[in-house]
């Protein structure tokens, strides 16, 4: 594929989710050569939202830009959209600091 | 082309700064400037009730704010009780070489009177400044304030990748770019403290995100839903550390120089890192205080602001946003997305803009008269 015509985008090599550069629908198939993952979307993927591209388990670290983003507060499983429902910040967390749970 | 001051600093405008000091002022600024369209106010927040750093830092910007290379001259306005200076503000803007007119309401007997003298005093000052000509200018005297604000995700993709190629090429040929929001610098903040020139400025850029999270952690709050903020949420970003670690494309590759206080002047060149929060327009009023005579602000949701002295180039992250906010945005960075252009091609469309508006081109926020203005506060309203 041209790399100009991407329908998704994964920024880094250690990334475990991929961005939608267009909308994507639930059950599409994706394969992305270069990164070597094929993923069924599970969900649809609003534009510009993220997927997963592997498994990430329950308190797992997210990667994106080869970083860490957050910590999953679920079992992800590949394909799955990955937002603030199955992602949560590690940083800055006053309200972690009054007692409540991070995942 | 732009203007040489006579203390040696280059603007881009050569603006008529209507200046109130407190809010107090602000009925009579507006009055003033809806007289003399050629001059330019904002609206103040601020008034007399501040202290310690907080008002110095207050301070700072109003002398920024007068001394800056984008004015002619400026009309200063008090009510007369601020915890300020009037004069010596007034004493500094003259200093720095610019025509200045100092009102204070209760000395010439309140609001008429002040209006009076003030619509005569503008348009004087702008009879003056129509005689100074714009003339070549180093690019090395260029600082530019780099700001990302309704961020999506595709906002470190496109837009703000391409705001990086054009601030490493400012910075090659000399010029100033400042990278600021510490807020969205954090789960970034160790990727940029490998970028500066030497280990005191990279603990120093680590000690002011630190400070940033314990100010949030002491507020007890989830960061969640401020930052990112609904809009950002909406557009696809997860968590604080992946919209800092899309911001930070915005500061190109350069190495970091220096790190300075909100509305500080930097005395280095290169790329240098201001201590802000991510509120936008707090950002830019620290930005431009602190010289940057221009600013690009890259949004993936089509924030409509601007800044009264200095011009704001908006670059759209997606297609969509710019076909919704057209009036707005200046340039399109969603061909990166649509993938009929490279992030390369985006940030050398994006740089000989910056070239054009430098030598007075009028961008969208110009045109429909944006003038946002608000300061950082550090302290308590007592």
């Amino acid at each position: 594929m041209n790399e100009l015509q991407r329908k998704w985008l994964v920024m880094h090599p250690k990334d475990d989710v991929a961005v939608a550069l267009v909308p994507l629908a639930a059950g599409t198939t994706l394969t992305d050569l270069d990164r070597g993952f094929g993923v069924t979307l599970r969900a649809d993927i609003p534009f510009g939202h993220k997927f997963a591209i592997r498994t990430i388990p329950k308190g797992g670290l997210v990667h994106k830009y080869g970083q860490v983003i957050g910590i999953s507060t679920a079992a992800i499983e590949a394909g799955d959209h990955v937002h603030v429902h199955n992602v949560d910040s590690r940083r800055a967390r006053g309200d972690l600091t009054k007692g409540a749970s991070q995942v | 082309m732009g203007y040489r001051r006579a203390d040696g600093r280059i603007g881009v405008r050569n603006h008529v700064l209507v200046l109130p000091v407190s809010y107090e002022m602000n009925q009579v600024a507006d009055r003033i400037v809806r007289q003399v369209p050629d001059s330019v106010t904002f609206r103040n927040q601020h008034g007399i009730d501040q202290s310690g750093d907080d008002l110095r830092q207050t301070l700072r910007v109003y002398e920024g704010f007068a001394t800056h290379p984008n004015i002619h001259g400026v009309i200063i306005l008090g009510w007369g009780h601020e915890p300020y200076d009037l004069q010596s503000i007034a004493a500094t803007a003259e200093a720095a070489g610019k025509s200045v007119e100092l009102i204070v309401l209760e000395q010439v007997g309140g609001m008429r009177r002040a209006i009076e003298l003030g619509v005569a005093r503008t348009r004087q000052m702008v009879r003056d400044r129509d005689a100074v000509q714009r003339e070549p200018v180093p690019l090395s005297e260029i600082i530019l304030g780099t700001e990302c604000g309704g961020s999506d995700a595709c906002s470190g993709i496109s837009a703000n990748p391409a705001l990086g190629v054009t601030s490493d090429l400012l910075v090659n040929a000399g010029g100033t770019s400042i990278l600021s929001e510490t807020t969205e610098l954090m789960g970034a903040e160790h990727l940029l403290a490998e970028r500066a020139v030497s280990r005191e400025v990279g603990d120093r850029i680590l000690y002011i995100v630190r400070r940033m999270e314990q100010n949030a952690m002491k507020m007890g709050v989830d960061i969640r839903g401020a930052q990112p903020a609904p809009g950002n949420i909406e557009g696809g970003i997860t968590t604080i550390e992946e919209k800092s670690l899309g911001c930070i494309h915005k500061a190109g590759h350069s190495p970091i120089q220096e790190v300075v206080e909100y509305a500080e002047r930097p005395t280095k060149k290169g790329l240098i890192v201001m201590d802000t929060p991510g509120h936008d327009i707090e950002q830019m009023t620290g930005m431009v205080a602190g010289g940057a005579q221009i600013a690009i602000f890259t949004t993936g949701r089509g924030t409509p602001t601007g800044c009264a002295i200095a011009p704001v180039i908006k670059v759209s992250s997606n297609s969509f946003t710019y076909q919704r906010m057209q009036d707005h945005i200046d340039l399109n960075a969603g061909t990166v997305i649509d993938g009929t252009e490279t992030v390369q091609q985006v940030g050398e469309r994006l740089f000989q803009l910056m070239l054009n508006v430098l030598s007075g081109q009028q961008t969208k926020a110009e045109r429909l008269g944006h003038r946002e203005f608000g300061i950082y506060r550090i302290g308590q309203s007592l």
